[in-house]
């Protein structure tokens, strides 16, 4: 099994973060991981990606083609990555700032409010990188919920209690915003939640 | 104690792999994408009693580095490519003189300023010498983060054994990629050995230690010539390298650094449909482990060697191999990365 992964916003969305919880989390429950950011001479408000890989064997290559899902949290990114989505593969979009839908058909596409539902759960809409972390967790659970948790400890440790049990109810609500919800619906399920 | 998996940069690796290898001074100056090494290391070297240094230039590293080696320090700099080609004169020097050290190349997109992407462009430069005269440095070439943090302190015993530099040859892809790597939080007690030859102060000696690289004499060079190449012969023994898939293989894929894992993952791909193929990585570049490459490659009907540059390793493929079997190539030039499922076509295309 090899899970390719790639994440995708404005820098200052937590997309390169999104990406090391999810490397963490696999590493916690003893998979292989890698991470990679896009680096670059990027600016503030500028575009930033990450590719992250687990796999229970050697992971070669830290990058790929094509992904079994991608994250995007702003709408150039969905317009530069619809189409890097493996066939059959995953794609969640945060409707909270990207306003149009996907294109393509031979993929699932997901829809989350992320940052109105961090500012919902957690009051400050920082935390929507975690809320699509636990949206994408609900669609295609690839890792446990167990070390998710765990990773969430170890990166805000040094933040306090307070801020990973904020992180931990963030995860949460992404995760039950995408509860039985099918692939391609044009309502986002977490403004129904909401 | 059993040091905790913990996500690791690439660059923070080389960073406390240095420190673990007992690094006593580091000379840089900032270059993307290796900069985390001097910022790391800007905390950790005072942090353990060590010299940390930001040099003016590239040019003032490689002497600083220099001179720490010729007093018989651990010395080490990092930089990526055009600083590399700034330290060339340095480095030539440095082997001249015969003082071990440790550079550090995280390579990016060239010729000139190029681009700060990941390339594999200074093969030629790390292996065939760089600087001017004939001289060669030992040359090792990681794959992944864990080596990234283990090869510092193996090319500082490397370079002490042989009283010549060592270079880490990565690339802009291994300094910033992320894997879980156990490293302990404190370095272990690092053993330096004996430098009898260091210009460190007589020490009530009756000769002094002169660290030089002129000999005027042309004999006398010759002859200086001659036993540095003997060293370079004696290294052949120590040449590293690794294999994936490879004992039943019909194509024989040879990449190092990023590459090779790009590779392996091809090499799997083009297993799915059929191909037998399997990676042949060489670990030191120089010296070149052709014995090996030919051991493994014998019952190969052809190989492949990929590579970020317009293809450099592959002439010392090509000279190993000695015509006995096709040796294809592919490349990327510039920063531009294959993807595994390209090098598969590659692969497919070669084994036909």
């Amino acid at each position: 099994m090899i899970e390719e992964n790639l994440i995708a916003g404005f820098g200052g969305q937590g997309v390169l973060s999104l990406g090391k919880l999810m490397a963490q989390a696999a590493m916690e429950q003893n998979l292989c991981a890698t991470w990679l950011p896009s680096y670059g001479p990027e600016m503030r408000g500028g575009t930033a990606n990450c590719v992250v890989c687990f796999s229970d064997d050697e992971i070669g290559a830290p990058v790929a083609a094509n992904y079994d899902a991608v994250v995007v949290m702003n709408q150039p990114s969905l317009e530069k990555f619809e189409s890097a989505v493996k066939p059959g593969g995953t794609l969640l979009i945060n409707s909270s700032i990207i306003s149009v839908r996907a294109k393509r058909s031979d993929i699932d596409v997901f829809y989350i409010d992320a940052n109105d539902l961090a500012e919902s759960v957690a009051g400050n809409a920082k935390a929507a990188n975690v809320i699509a972390l636990g949206a994408l967790h609900a669609v295609r659970p690839r890792l446990e919920t167990s070390a998710i948790e765990a990773a969430l400890k170890t990166a805000f440790e040094y933040k306090g209690q307070k801020v990973i049990d904020m992180n931990i109810r963030a995860l949460h609500a992404g995760m039950e915003a995408m509860q039985d919800t099918e692939p391609n619906q044009p309502q986002a399920t977490a403004a129904r939640a909401r | 104690m059993q040091a905790k998996r913990r996500l690791v940069k690439g660059n923070e690796a080389i960073a406390l792999g240095a420190v673990a290898g007992g690094c006593d001074a580091f000379f840089g100056y900032p270059i993307t994408p290796q900069n985390e090494v001097p910022e790391i290391l800007s905390s950790e070297m005072p942090r353990h009693g060590r010299v940390f240094l930001q040099a003016e230039s590239e040019v003032a590293s490689i002497n600083m580095v220099y001179g720490a080696a010729a007093a018989g320090l651990r010395a080490m700099t990092s930089s990526s490519s055009p600083g590399i080609s700034l330290m060339m004169e340095g480095m030539s020097y440095i082997a001249g003189a015969e003082l071990p050290c440790l550079v550090v190349n995280v390579m990016r997109g060239g010729p000139g300023l190029g681009s700060i992407a990941a390339s594999q462009a200074d093969y030629f430069q790390a292996v065939k010498g760089g600087g001017h005269g004939d001289y060669r440095c030992i040359v090792l070439a990681p794959w992944n983060v864990e080596e990234m943090y283990a090869f510092p302190g193996i090319a500082f015993d490397m370079a002490d054994r042989y009283r010549n530099p060592a270079m880490i040859l990565a690339d802009g892809v291994l300094g910033q990629m992320m894997e879980p790597a156990c490293i302990p939080s404190e370095p272990p007690a690092a053993s330096h050995p004996e430098k009898p030859w260091a210009a460190n102060g007589r020490n009530g000696r009756s000769h002094k230690n002169v660290a030089n690289s002129l000999v005027i004499d042309p004999h006398e060079l010759r002859d200086h010539n001659r036993k540095l190449q003997a060293k370079y012969q004696q290294m052949q023994a120590e040449c590293k390298w690794d294999t994936r898939l490879a004992d039943d293989a019909e194509i024989i894929v040879v990449a190092y650094g990023i590459t090779a894992r790009i590779a392996f993952s091809a090499c799997k791909l083009a297993r799915k449909r059929g191909i037998k193929a399997g990676l042949f990585r060489p670990i030191t570049l120089y010296p070149f482990p052709a014995k090996p490459l030919l051991e493994t490659a014998a019952n190969a009907k052809s190989l492949l060697v990929v590579e970020l540059s317009s293809g450099q390793m592959v002439e010392d493929v090509r000279l190993t191999i000695n015509g006995k079997q096709p040796v294809a190539f592919y490349g990327e030039m510039g920063g531009v990365i294959p993807s595994p499922a390209e090098v598969c076509e590659r692969i497919v295309e070669a084994a036909q």
